[in-house]
């Protein structure tokens, strides 16, 4: 079996975001840019199942839409033990033209097991993965906190209100991963860094489609009212304050 | 023409979270001048399906299949875009929640829809179609033009009040069968606990952090929770510590909450954390360091030992239960 795992390219977490263009894109100087964080968990599940020989996992490829700019997030992937990676050569305007350009792929090369993540960090959509089944018409499970094949069967968790449900499929599907998916993402060693340069990156001309959605601009979050301080040993006014002033309790 | 909402149900009930949906698609409705139908799969009994009358909802189609026990995406997105199509819906409303998140996307290639997710505001234009979403894990909001015929919307938590209208709902009782070579996934085990308030269902949560210690010290958080019919929740290393559980972690990697109140106790305020709880609408902090970034975060701030404080809370809040 095969994995293909989808990485988004995002700003560092802890990046202040700054716009550009009439506040129409993200300002990027100075912006370090990373493997989206699910991507990296979901990555390096991946890399587990693949370990343990009993699963039957031959290969884990990484597979990203954009453009020359995130190479280097993809040789991380590479150098983090990925065996290969896929780059379909264009800008991501939007959700659907990404899923596209993934299902496309898909269609051409088999992939058994589709990771994506719950959502990238940056546009926030939680859709991708969604798309991408139904473009291939292969089921899709959200909210994927555990992956494991047992005898040759996928069986995953998926979150729900307040608990959890083990779920059974066969492959092909999608799996949309959360939190619990892996414990920490997998650092890449020295080694992995000399032997992702000479790992393959297969170069893919998009197809042509036209993107449904388009975001003319952005604005920063209304400031917040300065915070009203309680001396600690009155720490009972607060809740008269949450009581009577803000009325939330 | 008509916005249609997808209104999940838990054992047969309704939440806020439905009610909230429904009268952000009248919102959605009254811009579009046309009207709301709501869509419920599974069992609910009709004075339950009535509810959703009350929050502007016009016709509810109710789907009661045995196929659809469980959530499988491809058969709930097959069976919504099936009605989408019958109602001539040109806006179709999910809550961008765990269901939505696994059915909208799949309903948007079916119906070539674009989508617009976490949203939180009424559309701000109608032509074009723009959207107020989320972005940024909370430190941007998008305009986000939607250019297709159909549109669809995941509404983010506690982002639109409830609004009650006259009810003069009919209810159509709905039997549609699905292909069964859409039946793909089975749900071999299901684990919950019973009796804990779901975080993201929670209008009141407190939350521990680093600061308060080890996870011996979390009684008198418990016990303030308790008191407020709050849930409890988490910072990242603490459910990492093991000190609570992974599932009341809140924040980028964790969950992503909007209640009305959120306490967060020994927790300095890392963006990561905050991109989960900015969206609450008060955020209190209490910390023993006044410089932590926490504060600018919050409307109500103590400075000081969260086990000197905690204690004086909880003999307040039970002094005004008296
Ligand atoms: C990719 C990535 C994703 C992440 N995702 C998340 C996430 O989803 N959620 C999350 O929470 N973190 C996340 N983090 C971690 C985050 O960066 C912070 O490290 C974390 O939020 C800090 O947790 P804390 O506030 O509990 O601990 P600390 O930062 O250690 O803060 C403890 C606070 O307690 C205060 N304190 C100490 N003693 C007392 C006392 N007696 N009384 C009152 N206050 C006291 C201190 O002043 C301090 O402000 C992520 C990090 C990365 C890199
Ligand atoms: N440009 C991209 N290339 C490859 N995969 C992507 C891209 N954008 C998003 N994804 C995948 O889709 C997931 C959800 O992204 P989104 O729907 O944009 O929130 C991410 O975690 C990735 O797995």
């Amino acid at each position: 079996m095969k994995i293909l795992v989808c990485i988004s390219n995002v700003p560092d977490t802890t990046t202040k975001i700054k716009f550009a263009g009439g506040n129409s894109s993200i300002d990027t100087t100075g912006v370090q840019w990373v493997i989206n964080p699910w991507d990296e968990l979901s990555l390096t599940r991946a890399l587990e199942l693949k370990d343990d020989a009993a699963t039957g996992i031959k290969s884990v490829t990484v597979i990203h839409v954009g453009n020359a700019a995130s190479e280097p997030t993809i040789r991380k992937a590479l150098a983090i033990g990925a065996d290969d990676g896929i780059r379909v050569n264009a800008e991501s305007p939007d959700a659907w033209y990404v899923a596209s350009q993934i299902a496309e792929v898909v269609k051409n090369d088999q992939f058994d097991i589709i990771l994506c993540g719950i959502e990238s960090s940056d546009y926030n959509g939680s859709v991708v993965g969604g798309m991408v089944a139904e473009f291939l018409g292969i089921p899709s499970v959200s909210a994927v906190s555990g992956i494991n094949i047992e005898n040759g069967q996928p069986v995953l968790t998926r979150e729900i209100d307040g608990g959890k449900e083990i779920i059974a499929l066969s492959a092909p599907f999608v799996a949309i991963v959360q939190k619990g998916i892996a414990k920490e993402p997998r650092i890449a060693a020295m080694r992995g860094i000399m032997m992702a340069r000479s790992k393959p990156v297969k170069l893919i001309d998009p197809v042509a489609v036209e993107p449904l959605t388009l975001i003319s601009v952005f604005e920063k979050p209304a400031p917040r009212t300065a915070c009203k301080y309680i001396d600690a040993d009155n720490a009972e006014q607060l809740i008269d304050l949450l009581q009577n002033e803000a009325k939330v309790i | 023409m008509s916005v249609l909402v997808y209104t999940e149900n838990w054992d047969g009930k309704f939440k806020k979270l439905s009610f909230e949906l429904v009268s952000y698609a009248a919102g959605v409705a009254k811009l579009l001048n046309t009207t709301v139908a709501a869509v419920s799969i599974g069992r609910v009994e009709e004075n339950e399906l009535k509810k959703l009358g009350n929050y502007g909802a016009v016709k509810i189609i109710s789907v009661n299949n045995d196929q659809l026990v469980s959530l499988d995406s491809q058969a709930y997105a097959s069976v919504i875009s099936e009605i989408s199509v019958k109602e001539g819906a040109s806006v179709i409303v999910f809550a961008n929640n765990n269901t939505g998140k696994a059915v909208a996307p799949r309903v948007s290639v079916r119906l070539k829809a674009g989508v617009g997710s976490g949203v939180s505001r009424l559309p701000l234009n109608v032509d074009p179609f723009t959207v107020y979403k989320r972005t940024y894990s909370g430190n941007a909001f998008a305009h986000v033009i939607i250019k297709s015929a159909v549109k669809i919307i995941t509404l983010a938590q506690n982002s639109f009040d409830l609004i009650e209208t006259a009810n003069n709902a009919t209810i159509e009782i709905l039997n549609i069968s699905v292909d069964p070579s859409l039946l793909k996934t089975s749900v071999k085990d299901v684990q919950k606990q019973s009796g804990k308030i779901v975080l993201t269902d929670a209008d009141i949560v407190v939350s521990g952090g680093r600061g308060m210690k080890s996870a011996d010290n979390w009684s008198p958080l418990i016990e303030l929770a308790t008191l407020l019919g709050a849930a409890t929740a988490c910072s990242r290393p603490v459910s990492d510590e093991g000190w609570r559980p992974h599932d009341e972690h809140t924040g980028q990697t964790g969950k992503i909450i909007a209640p009305n109140l959120y306490i967060a106790v020994g927790i300095s305020g890392a963006t990561q954390h905050l991109a989960g709880i900015s969206s609450s609408k008060y955020i209190v902090a209490i910390n023993s360091d006044k410089d932590a970034p926490v504060f600018e975060a919050a409307q109500y701030g103590i400075v000081g030992d969260a086990m000197k404080v905690l204690p004086k809370l909880v003999a307040a809040v039970k002094e005004i239960k008296k």
